[in-house]
């Protein structure tokens, strides 16, 4: 948090408008340096997520593997590129609701129907 | 909400009772609600998984490599979609055009890929009727196919209105809530381009 953290009065007025606060500290949605940085962890852990695909040894740990590089992605890109780490609270509250209300939905459907179990 | 966030956006907008946007809460409402649609179509895929009776089966016509460099398009162009709210943010018309120009044909270039697998594949036999693997495939990537299709023509009516007047430094609103649906629509891809092309799915019915 702290390499977006900034103060008003650093803000140019072109700034200022992205500016944003949260519990009283001013932040601002992150610099295209920092996007471009997040967009090549995303292209490597995608190229990781293929390469384990590839590799036999990996099998038995392939599908664990892959939910967490998944997680990760998805993480980075609504955490980031979404601002849910920037902005406020109330719209990661609404969408966390819908994202847990499905998997705990789904999963109960999936393991209903026995879907694990073949 | 903190008080000065309160003053930064009342002084631009019109002022709402939860101190935000309407139309931003109403997005992510939506978005939430979307999760749900995404999740029962997702959970069917899962559920007929292995089950059909006939092929061709997902080994049979999956490409990895090309699906890969689809994935690749579609992160990529949420990297310009930011990039697009970065520039408005600032103040620079020029730079959201061409990001937003560039975020439209990254998207298109997925979508046209997209089209060319679904032929591939119509091609090879696996037509949506073909078995239980090609329906729950072809519905639950056909509507993420068309989300993309409709993100494409919000991003182009944003070109369109930027050329008007309508988007502003100070009415940026709109391209960031066109770009929380668009990155919505990646992360959408991310999950199933792990369960579906992924997650290997034995060569015949189990």
């Amino acid at each position: 948090m702290s390499d977006v953290e900034t103060h008003e009065t650093d803000l140019t007025g072109q700034e200022a408008y992205a500016a944003r606060t949260r519990r009283g500290r001013t932040v601002r949605h992150p610099s295209p340096k920092e996007y471009i940085r997040i967009a090549i962890v995303l292209g490597v852990v995608t190229a990781a997520e293929v390469a384990i695909y590839y590799i036999e040894s990996l099998r038995s740990l392939l599908i664990p593997m892959l939910f967490v590089l998944a997680t990760i992605k998805f993480s980075l890109v609504v955490l980031w590129f979404m601002h849910l780490r920037f902005d406020s609270k109330t719209y990661a509250r609404f969408f966390l609701l819908g994202v847990s209300g499905a998997v705990t939905l789904y999963v109960i459907v999936l393991l209903t129907f026995g879907a694990f179990s073949r | 909400m903190a008080a000065l966030d309160q003053h930064i956006f009342e002084s631009e907008h019109e002022a709402t009772s939860t101190g935000l946007p309407n139309t931003k809460l109403a997005m992510w409402i939506f978005l939430a609600s979307d999760c749900l649609l995404f999740g029962a179509l997702i959970s069917t895929y899962v559920l007929y998984r292995g089950a059909s009776i006939k092929g061709p089966y997902p080994s049979d016509v999956f490409d990895i490599p090309y699906t890969s460099v689809s994935s690749f398009v579609l992160l990529a162009s949420s990297l310009t979609m930011v990039l697009a709210l970065a520039a408005i943010q600032r103040g620079d018309q020029g730079q959201m055009r061409v990001w937003l120009l560039a975020t439209a044909l990254l998207g298109a270039t997925f979508v046209g890929g997209q089209v060319y697998e679904f032929t591939t594949f119509a091609d090879e036999g696996l037509t949506l009727t073909t078995n239980l693997f090609s329906t729950t495939f072809y519905v639950l990537t056909g509507f993420h196919g068309t989300h993309v299709a409709i993100g494409i023509l919000m991003l182009l009516s944003l070109l369109v209105m930027s050329f008007t007047g309508k988007i502003t430094q100070q009415n940026s609103l709109s391209v960031e809530l066109v770009g929380l649906y668009w990155h919505f629509v990646d992360i959408v891809w991310i999950v199933i381009f792990t369960i579906v092309y992924l997650i290997p799915t034995g060569p015949g019915p189990t």
